[in-house]
């Protein structure tokens, strides 16, 4: 068992995907020879040579497309685009073809391909390499969104999108790539999909959130500790399909909710829970659903970006908030 | 009109006017490829087949025993023709327009009737027949065939894949991106722009002010070729050499095939509205059905009478598959909950279940 940060952890996951099924390859612009511009794939194409860890033209919609059809066709592509904001030229690939496939052919053509792609803001990069569109994704049928907060589910969670028969869109935060490092086993470990994880106890009020999102409910959990409330987080890990039952399970306990995500707020995922949780849980709320969100604006440049990534700060108040209401 | 030609070390490109062996008149205007009577009559057979096929479907969907189709007449020599030059095991990636190459190649004539009346068994060919799903919007299956064809290569395998577009498709960033891919990893596909003049009322020279479609597979580095789409022999040839080239591990061809589509894009709209009637006679002269009937009369392959046999033959066949596709059972109608993901997700299964309550009531 090694320190590993969370692309040391997405590095040894594809090496012993590549390593155990030889119909696993990755694809995407600079993945090879630059061992990809965060180098996730560093080192890969010295051990799996050029067949299998692929430089592709720049070309997202040809990235995505083509990995369809090596889908399709048996293989297990694992495409990455630089980032999620670069997804948009390849959005008709992905929510009209590979989550589709499965359903036009009644079954008789699948997609397993795990898109991988790096996500979220703060790290003072130009427009469009921070946006997070998780919901989009969600709002389609056929293809799961998955999304780790810590180098261990990295691993696991890759793993699992990687042997799961479906389109799986593997979001990294990328702020949170070189954030920490944690022991990781050496061995190969899957963390099922669709289940979410309780990333600490509490009893006054859950916090959900996912990935960036995830470090940053724990430190505001630890400011409310000192005011003598106690936070529950929950990590949906998975964000679609989303774990119900561990939400309603959470808040039947704590009869309170606060749902945290860098995405805008209208029609985000956070609209999505809090409608869940009032068709289900209505009579265990003590309080409204809250949301800590981006706003309804465009990520802004980096000057200002720490102003609209919701902050412990502005977590932390609503955990005060919702705790009084 | 005098043909320019453009030679370079992958193919030759005749500007202005496309490869032709057998003219209009049913005259062979160059050396014919080596194909046997069998394959002659096999062929026009088939096409036979698809204009009956289309004649039958336009009429249902007039009668409202089918929903929106897309029409082939005018389009079968080039589908029948590339169709015929596959081996079982190779691969076709179809669009919502190739009856005729899909039937050639294995699918049920029961299933394309299937396919413009919704049923889910229309959008799967059987699991022995190496056909795609067909994506409805345009382009997007292109990139699938050139990652289908590329994965073909990485296992080691010798089979040839072919896709189908028409000309209004190479204006889609997918077509360029696909063709791009392929003439980079030098994959094992053919293909075959079913150019039929018009996209929906756009005509073709508003569509792209290139000379050639051919020379925008030329641009990607791959052997490109422009042929006469309504000329069985000529099709015949180049897609013979293209998928020779594909089995041998020489990479993508491209094909600009100049047909006409004497119907209306889909039995949504109405040609009259766009298009002349002086167009579609002249173009009719050029029927693919009418030339090789000529040519086959010349041969002495086949008498008046044969044909007639024909065309009463593929009415029976035609009626027969209708008449099966008409009897099929409905879907389930809790079915599409089952084709999302393999395993249902909790959410999809709570609906379902509401779903049947509902119906039950």
């Amino acid at each position: 068992m090694a320190k590993l940060t969370m692309v040391q952890a997405i590095n040894q996951a594809l090496r012993q995907a590549m390593e155990s099924n030889p119909e696993v390859m990755v694809l995407g612009e600079d993945v090879g020879r630059d061992g990809g511009v965060f180098r996730a794939t560093e080192g890969l194409i010295e051990i799996f040579g050029s067949e299998r860890v692929v430089d592709t033209p720049l070309s997202e919609s040809g990235i995505l497309g083509t990995a369809i059809g090596l889908a399709v066709y048996g293989l297990r592509p694992v495409p990455e685009i630089q980032f999620m904001g670069f997804l948009y030229p390849a959005f008709d690939q992905l929510v009209s073809q590979a989550a589709r496939i499965r359903t036009r052919s009644t079954s008789r053509f699948t997609c397993p391909l795990t898109l991988r792609v790096p996500y979220g803001g703060n790290v003072k990069s130009p427009e469009l390499h921070s946006d997070s569109l998780e919901a989009l994704i969600a709002h389609s049928p056929g293809v799961k969104v998955v999304t780790p907060s810590n180098p261990y589910d990295a691993k696991g969670l890759l793993l699992a999108a990687i042997m799961d028969p479906d389109p799986v869109v593997f979001a990294e935060p990328l702020r949170l790539y070189r954030a920490t490092r944690e022991e990781v086993p050496d061995a190969w470990y899957q963390i099922e999909l669709g289940k979410a994880k309780v990333a600490r106890e509490g009893s006054d009020v859950t916090v959900i959130a996912w990935g960036s999102m995830v470090p940053t409910s724990l430190r505001a959990a630890d400011m409310a500790e000192e005011e003598g409330i106690s936070v529950e987080v929950v990590d949906l890990r998975t964000v679609s399909p989303i774990d119900v039952d561990t939400i309603l399970r959470s808040v039947a306990k704590t009869h309170r909710a606060i749902v945290v995500h860098e995405a805008p707020k209208t029609a985000g995922l956070g609209a999505e829970i809090a409608a869940t949780l009032a068709e289900e849980a209505i009579l265990d709320l003590e309080a409204p659903v809250m949301r800590v969100t981006g706003y309804d604006t465009p990520f802004p440049v980096p000057a200002v970006e720490r102003s609209y990534v919701p902050s412990d700060r502005r977590v932390m108040e609503s955990i005060r908030a919702c705790v009084k209401f | 009109m005098v043909a320019k030609t453009k030679s370079n070390a992958k193919g030759v490109i005749p500007r202005y006017s496309p490869i032709q062996i057998l003219n209009s008149e049913g005259e062979l205007t160059g050396p014919s490829p080596e194909i046997k009577d069998e394959l002659l009559l096999e062929i026009y057979k088939y096409m036979i087949l698809g204009r009956t096929f289309d004649q039958r479907a336009l009429s249902l969907q007039r009668q409202g025993r089918i929903g929106t189709y897309a029409p082939i007449s005018g389009q079968e020599a080039v589908q029948v023709v590339s169709a015929m030059c596959l081996k079982e095991d190779d691969w076709m990636f179809p669009t919502y327009r190739d009856y005729a190459a899909m039937y050639v190649h294995g699918m049920p004539m029961r299933d394309l009737f299937l396919f413009p009346m919704g049923h889910p068994q229309g959008g799967r060919a059987p699991q022995n027949v190496n056909i795609y799903a067909i994506s409805i919007s345009i382009a997007t299956h292109l990139p699938h065939a050139v990652g289908a064809a590329w994965a073909s290569k990485i296992k080691g395998e010798s089979k040839a894949f072919i896709t189908y577009h028409g000309d209004g498709a190479t204006s889609e960033g997918d077509f360029h991106e696909a063709m791009n891919f392929a003439g980079v990893f030098q994959v094992p596909l053919v293909t075959i722009c079913e150019n039929n003049g018009w996209a929906i009322s756009l005509p073709r020279d508003h569509q792209t002010h290139s000379e050639t479609i051919a020379q925008k597979g030329e641009a990607y580095g791959i052997p490109s070729f422009m042929v006469d789409g309504n000329d069985p022999l000529a099709v015949y040839k180049v897609v013979t050499e293209g998928l020779e080239r594909a089995r041998a591990g020489e990479g993508p061809t491209f094909i600009e095939a100049v047909t006409y589509r004497l119907g209306p894009h889909t039995t949504a709209d109405d040609p009259g509205r766009y298009r002349s009637q002086e167009e579609l006679d002249q173009m009719k002269q050029k029927d693919p059905l009418v030339r090789t009937s000529l040519y086959l009369r010349k041969l002495n392959l086949l008498s008046e009478a044969e044909e007639a046999a024909m065309w009463e033959e593929a009415k029976t066949v035609v009626g027969e598959a209708l008449k099966a596709a008409e009897s099929i059972a409905p879907p389930e109608p809790d079915f599409f909950f089952h084709h999302v993901y393999e395993e249902p997700t909790p959410n999809i299964l709570k609906q379902m279940r509401e779903f049947v309550a509902e119906e039950a009531e």
